[in-house]
């Protein structure tokens, strides 16, 4: 891990209405770790999320990508420049096959996609990269089967796929282990650490197991603002987070 | 992009279907050369309003205006002495296209029901410009002459030659959608009908895809609209009105969307039975609405559904 900033976030201030969902967060990611931030619901995380990816723009403050400026980038340019997210609510593409679900997201930034004559399915490269990203999240075998019959469990998985097939410096994961059973979530644990190689990852997750498993850097954010920062160990033991989780401090004792 | 068997169902019902349609102008009655004729060039309308309603996901109540456009390019074309088809068709063609990027380009900011009444608001200014348009018919329309020359190779006054033209660039059609629905331009079109939010955030300008796909729809649309001014050698502002774009709509729908062959099923079903049920009553509508209704509750595919069975077409 190196102390190079790949995103950072200066007073990031998002309303809607009179609620302020983001209250000034500066957010520090460095070059290879995974960055968790996690929070009582109603911290704004994924508001702060889509702020990430540009689906959501600031009121104010800026966000930068290798000390470049993004904060007015619309997502599709982001994209290009290296950000990917993956969706708390499951958003594959249920009528493609797996392949395709991943083929897609490799095409985005492979060259450009007016081709009206060749079938798609001849781009061979492409489909070789794309069964590598299937293999990488342990979903190679399924490659062929409709998404939409994939378990949910799977689903997240190809979620995850399809975020790394556009092939990103950083990956924006919003809870990928949303609604997974103790074993799946096993199993996305040791596929996000095999990630951790490549990539960046910014991390939000309710699954505390999970996190201290994965996180380098923890990010508490409490009614959208950051109330803490720091190792696994710093937050465990810091009495503001104690505060915000109390009532879910077992959840915080247990990994103690 | 599911491999299938071959051969299956669907391919032996276009075979069947080409086959019927080689052979109708062999009966010689003009009446059917004619309607068939018809029938074909709806065909193509509807396969492209299925371009970017079955595999886009929008859509368009407008659909009519391009046809109607293109049929229009030729009556004035003609009326101004242009009667080679080799400088009106591709008129046509150019013609509706530019309009389709000028409506797309507002249109496609929105979408849901503000698209599809943004749609049919253009189609509507369309049909008004025309009809009150004097000098070429107004909202009596206009009669054509005589069907357009093509350097003297075949006469398109003769109907059979005119039917079998229609019927090659039916085929051709259908061919060019094929390639297109399944090139990496067609994914990235369904990936948007699917889920345009995740294109997006995999990085895809979807603004675009969405406004060539509409663009190529309507050049479509509008080749049709030229045919159909030959084929009727009349033209009327009726071409663009909404209960024609909502006619081709049915088409699409009844037929099957995002299947291609199902819509060109769907004009000709619709068609045949509107002349087979009017023979009877001219409220025909009655009969033609319930069977609507059981078509669309029991076979969310349409017809083409019913015949090959609910497979994915993607």
């Amino acid at each position: 891990m190196s102390f190079e900033p790949l995103l950072e976030t200066r007073e990031l201030v998002k309303s809607f209405g009179a609620m302020m969902v983001s209250a000034g967060i500066d957010l520090f990611v460095r070059q290879g770790e995974i960055h968790a931030i996690i929070g009582p619901n109603g911290a704004g995380k994924t508001t702060l999320i889509a702020q990430l990816a540009g689906e959501l723009r600031p009121d104010s403050g800026t966000i930068t990508l290798c000390g470049k400026n993004i904060t007015r980038l619309p997502m599709h340019a982001r994209s290009s420049l290296g950000i990917a997210r993956s969706f708390q609510i499951t958003s594959i593409f249920q009528g493609f096959s797996v392949l395709d679900n991943v083929v897609l997201a490799l095409q985005a930034n492979n060259g450009h996609n007016f081709r009206f004559w060749r079938n798609a399915g001849k781009y061979s490269v492409i489909r070789r990269s794309a069964l590598e990203v299937l293999d990488r999240v342990g979903l190679a075998e399924r490659a062929h089967i409709v998404a939409g019959n994939l378990s949910h469990g799977e689903q997240r998985q190809l979620e995850v796929a399809m975020a790394l097939g556009t092939r990103p410096k950083l990956l924006l994961l919003d809870e990928p282990m949303a609604g997974m059973g103790a074993e799946e979530s096993e199993r996305m644990i040791s596929v996000l650490r095999g990630l951790k190689q490549e990539h960046t990852l910014v991390l939000v997750e309710h699954d505390m197991a999970a996190v201290f498993a994965l996180a380098d850097w923890i990010t508490v954010l409490v009614y959208g603002r950051v109330i803490a920062g720091g190792t696994i160990d710093q937050i465990r033991s810091d009495p503001d987070v104690r505060e915000a989780y109390l009532g879910d401090e077992e959840a915080l004792a247990v990994y103690a | 992009m599911v491999k299938q068997k071959y051969p299956d169902l669907r391919q032996i019902v276009l075979l069947f279907v080409l086959a019927a349609f080689l052979t109708v102008p062999l009966f010689g009655e003009l009446f059917y050369t004619r309607l068939f004729t018809r029938i074909m060039i709806y065909a193509i309308v509807a396969l492209s309003l299925d371009l970017i309603l079955g595999y886009g996901g929008m859509v368009s109540f407008g659909h009519a205006a391009f046809f109607g456009f293109g049929a229009y390019t030729v009556g004035i074309l003609a009326q101004h002495g242009v009667e080679s088809a080799f400088l009106a068709w591709p008129a046509a063609i150019l013609g509706s296209a530019a309009i389709a990027a000028v409506i797309g380009a507002i249109s496609l900011r929105t979408s849901g029901v503000y698209f599809i009444m943004i749609t049919l608001a253009f189609a509507q200014m369309l049909y008004y410009f025309f009809f009150s348009l004097e000098v070429y018919g107004g909202s009596d329309g206009m009669p054509l002459a005589s069907r357009n020359t093509v350097a003297g190779l075949i006469d398109l006054g003769d109907h059979n030659s005119f039917y079998y033209l229609v019927l090659a660039f039916m085929l051709l059609t259908l061919f060019f959608s094929r390639r297109m629905v399944q090139s990496r331009f067609g994914m990235v079109i369904q990936g948007v009908r699917e889920n345009e939010r995740r294109m997006r955030s995999l990085g895809f300008a979807t603004f675009r895809y969405k406004l060539v796909c509409f663009v190529i729809a309507a050049a479509i649309a509008g080749f049709a609209g030229a045919l159909i001014a030959n084929q009727s050698l009349y033209i009327s502002p009726a071409f663009m009105h909404w209960t024609r774009s909502g006619d081709i709509l049915v088409m699409v729908i009844l037929g099957g969307m995002g299947s291609l062959f199902g819509p060109m099923l769907g004009a000709l079903f619709l068609l045949l039975t509107e002349e087979v049920l009017s023979g009877f009553t001219e409220h025909w509508m009655i009969l033609l609405g319930p069977l609507l209704i059981i078509i669309v509750v029991f076979a969310r595919r349409g017809v083409y559904g019913l015949l090959c069975g609910a497979k994915d077409v993607v």
